[in-house]
């Protein structure tokens, strides 16, 4: 392997006080993605969009799986772009054993996987199972919730990417209220997606008293691989839910993806915390938090809120504010993390 | 060995015997008996190395056996009816993931209005689906079936689907011969699955495929119950020697000697047909009798040869393709095409509607003189429909349908 000294710039990783997954860190604390030895469970070659966030999630939480499984990973994937853009026939990105079935059955087929593993006494062999928001927040969700009330053996990571992207940008129950989508336009004074309340599914997750809950972001992909690990190490149903932008549905660059998963834990629109049990054990404390604003401008879905012109945008930005201030008073988020404590 | 015994229970007992590794199921009328039967059998230690999932749904149930399946497990699931409309989008897919799962279809009408007798509406709501199905006339060949299932799921790599009629073989209590573990041992060989998720060699199952290659897909899966055609009969033969009866096949006929009618139909119904036609040739007709076991597979060639020497055929429809006319008779047509055997629908036993040997012979001697084709519907009450016909064109707002039959028929004691 290369020396890696701290002038050269790491190839494919990036570098300075967010690191993520790079040779600079002390071994440690490196990401599974740092190793060259790691199991690469999707290959390149797949037909993401350039600067896709469901597709570097997905490499992230598989490739930690597979570590923490010591390779015996079995994944269960549920129609939707993860899907799509890996198997385009006759080729296959997956290095793993890989089952696609339906668009809402992802969770009762890896059920179906731990069953058959159980009963043939391979008790090495774990599942992961995954879907994007649609799969797994709407027309899954039966399944879903069936798998957490059974406490099947199944790990079940959502990749939400806020919208039905695969067929082009439609609304799902994971949509943030005002967002455009190709079924909530914005036409004169409809703001895109209506306000609601959504569907917290992590919440929902937890209500079922599953042994683990987590949200992750590909901005923290340390923090998304530890909560992989901790999934891993425990048995039973287990949930992670990891936001990931989306450049064609969101109207953002392809560089921006990292920028904008983590502007979204910033502001406090997406909190990160883990539960077990269905009881909050950590929530991850904002560096620097920002205002609504600074997330949604550089998104098209959210540009009708920024013409100067538009009817109830003041308004609506102040809810979703409101949004971002009820999760960090409800998790705590601005309390001072343990690494500035120290420093403090 | 020979037990008096419910028919939903016997066929828990043999699919016991087959030593399924993942059963999941959903309860629905009439199919819940089997599914309760297995619990039990795995609950108290009789069937071991099984996992029995409770699950939601009936798209839960066959998506945990897709799981299962394609992981290597033997699987069983069982549903009925309006729980096989719920699982629709997974039938498709595990026929066409090639996944060897067996399922019992305990036939039942589809609503609404909702209905829970017996009809066959629901396996022909899933006849291009990609699955086998076989028809079991008698509980005896249900319990057959089920053993020759797996089979030929796992020798074809394709699920099947056993149809057993709702009450009347389901909850019938009768003399069964339930086989022995060693008979079953000696002609089921454990799953060796052709395509199985296991990390030590990993392949990626249910990719998607664009038009260059479907049509090649499809065409293996047709190939497939093609092969079938073959593998049903001699699975059969095969039964015989280690049990010692015949049960299964393809078709069979009754007093098909010098027939110029014949009856076509599958399942059940075949018991009441047979005796009509024993009454019909004490009184000098000419009738016979032909049972379809295998409706997917559908066999052209053996019905065209069985029908040939038919002046007429009556399908007797479990179904009613609306629209149309039946789903059996338009199979039956295509084997006679170009032949110049009269072909008759004759739709019967609509949402458990009794098929009574009466209206069948005096419906068989009509037919002797008809000379057309006709699309007919035994024992329609057609004075409640001309009634109602006229009604809904008088009235806009003429309400709902089946509530105003009940209506009339209760107040003018029709039925
Ligand atoms: C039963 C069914 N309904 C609709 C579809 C069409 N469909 C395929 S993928 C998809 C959306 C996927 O969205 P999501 O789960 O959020 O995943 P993403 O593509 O955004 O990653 C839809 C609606 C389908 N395949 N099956
Ligand atoms: S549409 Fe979005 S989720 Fe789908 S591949 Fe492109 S960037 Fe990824």
């Amino acid at each position: 392997m290369p020396q890696t000294g701290p002038s050269q710039t790491v190839k494919f990783y990036q570098t300075g006080t967010l690191t993520v997954g790079n040779r600079l860190l002390d071994p440690a604390s490196r990401t599974v993605q740092s190793s060259e030895s790691r199991s690469n469970a999707i290959t390149c070659g797949h037909r993401a969009c350039q600067g896709c966030g469901e597709a570097l999630g997905a490499r992230y939480a598989v490739d930690a799986a597979m570590r923490a499984a010591n390779s015996q990973l079995v994944c269960v994937n549920a129609t939707g772009c993860l899907e799509v853009f890996t198997t385009p026939y006759p080729e296959t990105s997956w290095q793993v054993p890989w089952l696609h079935s339906l668009f809402g059955n992802a969770a009762a087929v890896a059920a179906g996987v731990a069953a058959a593993m159980r009963v043939k006494g391979r008790q090495e062999v774990r599942v992961l199972a995954q879907g994007g928001d649609g799969g797994t927040t709407d027309i899954g969700f039966g399944c879903l919730s069936g798998m957490f009330e059974r406490n099947d053996d199944v790990l079940y990571v959502c990749y939400d990417n806020q919208a039905y992207m695969n067929t082009g940008v439609q609304r799902s129950s994971a949509t943030p209220p005002t967002a455009r989508t190709a079924t909530t336009p914005v036409a004169e004074d409809a703001p895109g997606n209506v306000f609601g309340t959504g569907k917290n599914v992590p919440l929902i997750a937890m209500a079922h008293n599953i042994p683990y809950v987590a949200t992750a972001s590909v901005a923290d992909l340390h923090d998304l691989e530890a909560k992989v690990n901790r999934a891993m190490s425990l048995r039973g149903a287990r949930y992670l839910h990891v936001l990931v932008p989306c450049p064609l549905g969101w109207g953002s660059a392809s560089h921006d993806t990292i920028r904008l998963a983590r502007l979204a834990v910033e502001c406090g629109l997406f909190p990160l915390f883990e539960a077990e049990h269905g009881e909050i054990t950590a929530t991850k404390p904002i560096r620097r938090r920002v205002p609504v604003e600074e997330y949604l401008r550089p998104q098209r879905r959210f540009a009708h809120l920024f013409r100067p012109d538009a009817p109830h945008a003041g308004e609506a930005l102040a809810r979703i504010q409101a949004m971002a201030d009820a999760n960090i008073r409800r998790f705590d988020l601005l309390r001072m993390s343990d690494d500035r404590k120290e420093t403090a | 060995m020979l037990k008096q015994i419910e028919g939903s229970r016997a066929m828990a007992e043999a699919i016991a015997l087959c030593r399924p590794e993942v059963i999941c199921a959903y309860p629905i009328t009439p199919q819940t008996h089997i599914v309760e039967g297995l619990a039990e059998l795995v609950r108290d230690g009789r069937l071991t190395g099984c996992e029995y999932l409770n699950v939601e749904s009936e798209f839960a149930a066959l998506s945990v056996a897709i799981g299962s399946s394609a992981a290597g497990a033997r699987t069983y699931t069982a549903t009925s009816s309006q729980g096989l409309l719920f699982m629709m989008e997974a039938v498709y897919n595990a026929s066409g993931l090639g996944l060897p799962i067996v399922m019992t279809l305990g036939n039942r009408a589809i609503g609404a209005p909702i209905n829970i007798w017996n009809d066959h509406s629901d396996a022909m709501a899933v006849r291009d689906a990609g699955w086998i199905m076989l028809f079991a006339e008698t509980n005896q060949e249900a319990v057959d079936l089920h053993i020759q299932a797996f089979r030929l799921a796992e020798e074809l790599s394709c699920p099947v689907m056993v149809n057993v009629d709702g009450f009347i073989l389901t909850h019938a209590v009768e003399r069964v011969d339930v086989p022995e573990q060693i008979q079953v041992d000696t002609f089921l060989p454990p799953f060796e699955p052709v395509q199985v998720l296991d990390p030590r060699d990993p392949v990626s199952i249910g990719a998607m495929v664009g038009p260059e290659a479907f049509t090649e897909v499809r065409y293996l899966a047709h190939h497939k119950q093609m092969l079938a055609l073959d593998a049903i009969p001699r699975i059969a033969a095969e039964f015989k020697g280690v049990f010692g009866r015949e049960s299964g096949g393809l078709l069979r006929g009754y007093r098909m000697e010098d027939a110029d009618t014949v009856v076509v139909a599958m399942g059940s119904v075949m018991g009441t047909i047979k005796d009509t036609i024993d009454e019909m040739r004490d009184q000098g007709h000419a009738v016979g009798a032909l049972h379809i076991g295998s409706f997917r597979p559908f066999p052209l060639e053996e019905v065209r040869s069985a029908l040939l020497p038919a002046k007429r055929v009556v399908v007797l429809e479990k179904n009613l393709a609306i629209g149309m006319g039946g789903v059996l008779a338009s199979h039956v047509r295509m084997a006679l095409r170009g032949h110049g055997n009269r072909v008759h629908t004759l739709v019967a036993g609509l949402g458990g509607r009794p098929i009574t040997r009466a209206s069948l012979s005096r419906f068989l001697a009509v037919v002797e003189q008809e000379p057309h084709n006709t699309l007919h519907f035994l024992d329609l009450n057609t004075e409640v429909v001309e009634a109602e016909i006229a009604r809904m064109a008088q009235t806009r707002r003429s309400g709902p349908i089946a509530e105003n039959v009940l209506r009339r028929m209760g107040a003018g004691g029709l039925l």
